[in-house]
């Protein structure tokens, strides 16, 4: 089947390819008659090819997303009155069995007729729906390329209509990322109403509890949840403000060491380096943090006396600080490099020493950026996720205490969704009202930081 | 607007005729890599006279007023030859303190760079650095002091709070010039300081260079002719790295020797 569908679109860019010649050859032709053209020949090939080819895979795109939903449309209509006669969530539970079975999923055996008949009866319309759609996006190439072709002339002014061609395909493109970004969030608003119709507000953001086991059966006891949030914002702050306090002075100090005092030469090795940190799978550090980091945290710690969990906010905040640290040098160092050299003239020709003109003009002036810097780098660490599901646990305690276990938000979006849930239970919606939180937090501290960054931008440009 | 008669004070050509110069460099020559930009060049900066450098682009003039106070040191692949004192001092030996010779010898850029610092804060940088005040009502009198030698006292006294850089460009520039001599230097350099600024604001400049003069040995590179002869002693002419010719302003410009040098004034070249 993708063979078959790879063959249509390698028919349709064939035939693309066969109207860009033509077109070109036409505009050819016509030069050498003598004639002139408003552009040059490879504009009349552009014409026509993005005409025969751009429409059909259009369409070939719209109908691979909506023939499922048709399918099932005609499905429904047809269903035996036993089916359809069932509840709506009954019903959507049959009709995905009913796929299974076409698709090969599940077993046939022991379907009643009723479903065998509807999977037969899916298997044909799915049959006809994909010829249908392979039947009009050909067509489309097909009527494409002739109206193309029918439209070249000498007086076609071929260049403008491909660049308005041209413009169209990016316009589309820009609002499919911009929709898609609206969608998300859309979908996390609704969702986290729905969490919220059914556990108060006041609760998720004040409660000081939180364990989202609810009932599956009415009947059950003490399985009430809990949905109180300020221990998974402690945690994920605490972890935070120990990746930070990691980060920052390393970073920082990183930065100034390679704009202002390391050769030329060295700082071009060093710093790609220290970015290959940012390139490691978190998941690595997660493991680094889990299998490394937190059992040398607690040997110290038990050494020194102190109690130390064996997933502690330390280890996996001073992980997640030496993964961000690239984020906070590299940043950092370029807005330093961006403070003009005639700066740094006018403080070391009052016999100010290198470092006095550093501390006292260089990072002052870069203050705004570097600024920006850490907090990029904070927002970064408040929605890490795979370190401190390794390395800081499950326990959601509200403490200052980096040698506690503490969890965060993101460790509890994912525990909430992985394995059988139900959809609509309270303990997965709370999943989409944690994941708005998270996202409103980044957002505001990404606005912050890029404010600043443009305000440092505006004074030295 | 300066006569060629009140040019020597009486006091300083009589220091002259017993005390060394304040600066003397000798057989100057500087390379940028492989490329040499200065080559044998030799000269004295004396107190109370203003010495300008003239010559065509190129030619090396930033490069040996850099040379003066070892701003040279902090160009990648810059090397700097032959022996420049500062009161029979070597400024390049090992045991120069680099520090204390850039306080003692102040710099002021073609292009107005005050620190994004209030305009307190810029003049009061240096002195801070150096120690030089011991209570704050000593630093504001320093402060006042250099702002008022530097005529920009009565435009800013009632901001000293605001930006350096909310200056205008002519502000800025005295603004650098009263953060150099707060630090009370012997030597001011200054490359080109009225190149970036209106011809009102470069008078003021001007005038306030003639005063200076009095206290401080100045160097000036400027490519106004007008300038040069209005404002300076002695005049030093540049070309292509070498110190072609060096004398009384009002000689170079009446009765330069070479021809390179009467081209260049009159505009012939350059
Ligand atoms: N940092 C540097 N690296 C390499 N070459 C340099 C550097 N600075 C100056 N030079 C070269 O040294 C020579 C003298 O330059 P310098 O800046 O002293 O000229 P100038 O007389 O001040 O010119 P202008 O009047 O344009 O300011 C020039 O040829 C220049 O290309
Ligand atoms: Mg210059």
């Amino acid at each position: 089947m993708p063979m078959s569908a790879a063959l249509l679109v390698l028919a349709i860019l064939a035939l693309a390819a066969l109207g860009h010649w033509s077109g070109a050859r036409f505009a050819r032709r016509a030069r050498a008659a003598g004639q002139r053209l408003p552009a040059l020949p490879v504009y009349y090939g552009w014409y026509v090819a993005l005409w025969t080819g751009l429409p059909s895979l259009l369409l070939l795109v719209l109908w691979a997303a909506t023939q499922d939903w048709l399918v099932r449309q005609i499905l429904l209509a047809q269903l035996p009155p036993t089916l359809a006669a069932l509840p709506a969530d009954r019903l959507a539970l049959e009709l995905t069995h009913i796929r299974n079975i076409a698709y090969g999923l599940a077993p046939a055996q022991g379907a009643s007729p009723e479903v065998l008949a509807a999977v037969g009866e899916y298997l044909r319309l799915r049959g006809l729906a994909r010829m249908a759609g392979w039947g009009l996006a050909l067509s489309a190439a097909v009527g494409g390329l002739a109206f193309a072709a029918a439209q070249l002339s000498p007086r076609l002014r071929a260049r403008h209509a491909v660049e308005r061609l041209v413009l169209l395909v990016l316009l589309l493109c820009s609002v499919v990322a911009i929709l898609t970004t609206v969608g998300i969030v859309l979908s996390l608003i609704t969702e986290s109403l729905r969490f919220f119709a059914r556990v108060p507000a006041g609760e998720f953001f004040f409660g000081l509890t939180w364990s989202p086991q609810t009932a599956i059966r009415a009947e059950q006891v003490g399985a009430s949840g809990a949905f109180g949030a300020v221990p998974l914002f402690a945690g994920t702050l605490l972890i935070g403000v120990v990746a930070m306090l990691t980060c920052v002075p390393l970073g920082l100090m990183a930065a100034v060491w390679m704009s202002e005092y390391a050769p030329a030469r060295v700082r071009d090795i060093a710093k790609p380096a220290l970015e290959i940190l940012a390139g490691i799978p978190s998941v690595v550090y997660g493991f680094f943090a889990m299998l490394i980091v937190a059992p040398v945290v607690r040997d110290i710690g038990t050494a020194l006396g102190l109690e130390v969990a064996a997933q502690s906010a330390l280890a996996a905040g001073l992980v997640m600080g030496v993964m961000i640290i690239p984020n906070v040098s590299s940043l950092s160092d370029d807005v330093i490099r961006a403070v003009p050299m005639s700066l740094r003239e006018g403080s070391l020709s009052l016999g100010a020493t290198q470092a006095e003109t550093i501390t006292r003009v260089v990072l002052p002036a870069a203050l705004p950026g570097i600024v920006a810097a850490v907090i990029l780098a904070f927002s970064r660490a408040l929605g890490e996720t795979m370190i401190v599901v390794m390395a800081a646990g499950l326990a959601a305690n509200i403490t200052i205490n980096p040698l506690d276990a503490v969890t965060t938000v993101t460790v509890h979006i994912a525990m909430l969704l992985v394995g059988d849930q139900e959809f609509d239970s309270a303990k997965t919606l709370s999943a989409f009202a944690l994941g708005l939180v998270l996202f409103f937090a980044t957002l505001t501290l990404n606005l912050i930081a890029l404010h600043l960054a443009r305000r440092y931008r505006e004074r030295y440009d | 607007m300066v006569s060629t008669m009140d040019m020597h004070l009486p006091a300083t050509s009589a220091e002259q005729a017993v005390a060394p110069p304040l600066m003397q460099a000798r057989g100057v020559n500087v390379y940028y890599g492989q490329k040499q930009a200065l080559r044998d060049v030799s000269l004295d900066i004396r107190r109370g006279e203003v010495l300008a450098l003239i010559g065509p682009s190129g030619c090396g003039k930033s490069t040996f007023l850099r040379c003066l106070n070892r701003m040279n040191d902090i160009v990648e692949g810059a090397r700097v030859e032959g022996d420049i004192r500062l009161e029979g001092q070597d400024i390049y030996a090992p045991e120069m303190d680099v520090v204390l010779l850039r306080a003692r010898v102040g710099m002021v850029a073609q292009k107005p760079n005050p620190f994004p610092k209030s305009i307190y804060d810029n003049v009061a940088y240096g002195p801070r650095i150096h120690g030089l005040t011991s209570s704050r009502a000593e630093l504001d009198a320093l402060v006042e002091r250099s702002l008022r030698d530097a005529a920009l006292w009565d435009e800013v006294k009632d901001r000293l709070r605001e930006p350096g850089t909310s200056l205008s460009g002519g502000q800025q520039q005295r603004l650098c010039i009263a953060r150099a001599i707060a630090v009370s230097p012997d030597v001011l350099l200054m490359d080109e300081p009225c190149s970036a600024i209106d011809p009102i604001a470069t008078e003021r400049i001007e005038m306030l260079i003639e005063q200076l003069r009095q206290r401080y040995a100045i160097v000036i590179v400027t490519h106004n002719m007008q300038q040069a002869a209005r404002i300076s002693q002695r005049t030093a002419f540049f070309h292509l790295g070498e110190l072609v010719e060096l004398g009384p302003t009002h000689e170079i410009f009446t009765a330069a020797r070479s021809e390179k040098a009467r081209d260049y004034i009159s505009g012939r070249f350059g």
